[in-house]
């Protein structure tokens, strides 16, 4: 890393285009995949399991939607615009969240007949949570400061997040035998989209030569790793090489379940983007 | 003369510090109004050029609602010292918040108002032992490590009987 430029804020990094195009790519999908997720996790509010883990899933999605306002403002230092309007004005093919951040979580609406499936929120969050933790480590080392710094406060909370649903992976890999088939079908599915998480998109040689990210196989080996470790802890055989989804979220490809959420939860603010929050 | 000039600029930078930092001494946080901005550790640089404030702040959780409220409550305390013309307020990640910059009157005024506070260089895969604010006792269990707040956590005194919180080590 000795001879790669190191960039201190954004004023600096607005002075080289192609480092600025890069950065703002991997800052979309920083902020995206958070931004997604927590929409995901905020629409079990009410309907976890149990009114503890009510308050842990909310409070959990409640951190992951502030680490993408801290991505967004990032983004709106390097002049890609307002933070509110990229996360609530662009239309879904903008987006560069992976296509598993995104899925439905299950059946039914969130106000009628959510026939969700909490094996799957678990699942979901633990594998995408496990990458979260590889892809922050690596920022540690970027070239580009403010990221440094963001990632490492991150971190401190983020692990709290993976202890808790390391309590819950425990729980249903140990619980009944329903438990642990709903937990492998559960795998199955996040294994059909985990895949699409690792890629860096478009300017992915960019994000790796400019020093922004370690590169998308390096990540996924140390993925790879942690997610062998975790399953010997829970005792379940593992299943190989996640897949990429048949779209890729890094290029703007996306299901239609994307777009219905995008819908939903800007409903409110396209209403009147001038209001004041 | 530029000596002496200077001498007086010195005073009046070092009083108008000092008002600043008994004002956000005033500054209480949103979500537990024992504590105050200082004792929390959230107060990083101040500095003054020529009436125009700008003060660092340590977020605690980078997610935190509280934050715009807390902005909003030291730009308003801070306007009213002598001096001060304008206040900005940045939020900043370098240095990072640790729960290490708890004061010790900040811990004491946390146990006071029901909240164990965090134990000092923590580390992580530690065991984290919590004390009950009540009654000291170490025979406590964790009911859920998620609050009310992002930064706090929910458990139960076997001695006391006493639901109490804790603020996490981070």
């Amino acid at each position: 890393m000795a001879n790669i430029r190191q960039f201190e804020n954004a004023v600096e990094a607005k002075k080289d285009q192609e480092y600025l195009e890069a950065l703002n790519e991997l800052l979309f999908q920083l902020a995206d995949d958070d931004f997604i997720l927590a929409y995901r996790g905020s629409e079990w509010l009410g309907l976890a399991p149990h009114i503890e883990e009510d308050v842990a899933f909310s409070s959990m999605s409640q951190d992951t939607m502030g680490h993408a306002v801290m991505f967004y403002g990032m983004l709106e230092q390097l002049g890609a615009g307002k933070a509110d309007d990229l996360s609530q004005l662009r239309s879904a093919t903008d987006f560069r969240n992976a296509v598993l951040v995104e899925r439905k979580n299950g059946t039914g609406h969130y106000m009628e007949e959510p026939h969700y499936d909490w094996a799957y929120a678990i699942v979901r969050w633990f594998f995408y949570g496990l990458f979260k933790q590889v892809r922050l480590e690596s920022l540690t080392h970027s070239s580009y400061l403010p990221l440094v710094q963001v990632s490492k406060k991150i971190l401190t909370e983020h692990r709290y997040h993976l202890y808790h649903l390391q309590v819950w992976m425990n729980q249903l890999a140990n619980s009944t035998a329903e438990a642990r088939k709903r937990l492998s079908i559960a795998i199955e599915k996040v294994w059909a989209d985990v895949g699409g998480v690792f890629l860096l998109g478009p300017k992915a040689s960019e994000i790796v030569g400019f020093g922004l990210l370690e590169g998308e196989d390096l990540l996924t080996q140390r993925w790879i790793e942690r997610a062998k470790k975790a399953f010997d802890d829970y005792k379940i055989s593992w299943i190989g090489k996640p897949d990429v989804s048949e779209w890729n979220g890094r290029n703007g490809q996306h299901s239609a379940e994307l777009a219905e959420a995008v819908a939903t939860l800007s409903e409110v603010y396209r209403l009147d983007p001038t209001a004041g929050w | 003369m530029a000596e002496q000039y200077m001498e007086a600029s010195t005073q009046t930078e070092t009083s108008i510090q000092t008002a600043i930092w008994e004002c956000l001494q005033e500054v209480k946080d949103p979500e537990i109004p024992a504590i105050s901005m200082v004792e929390m550790g959230m107060i990083g640089n101040v500095r003054n050029e020529d009436g125009v404030v700008t003060i660092d702040v340590l977020p605690t959780f980078v997610g935190c609602p509280a934050l715009q409220i807390i902005k909003n409550n030291i730009a308003e305390k801070v306007k009213t010292v002598n001096g001060v013309r304008e206040v900005r307020v940045n939020f900043v990640f370098e240095p990072a918040w640790s729960s290490d910059r708890i004061s010790d009157e900040g811990r004491e005024k946390l146990k006071q108002f029901g909240i164990a506070a965090p134990p000092r260089n923590h580390h992580f895969c530690g065991k984290w032992e919590v004390k009950c604010p009540y009654c000291g006792s170490p025979y406590t269990k964790m009911e859920n490590l998620f609050g009310p707040t992002a930064c706090r956590s929910i458990l139960y005194c076997n001695e006391c009987k006493n639901p109490f919180e804790a603020m996490k080590p981070v």
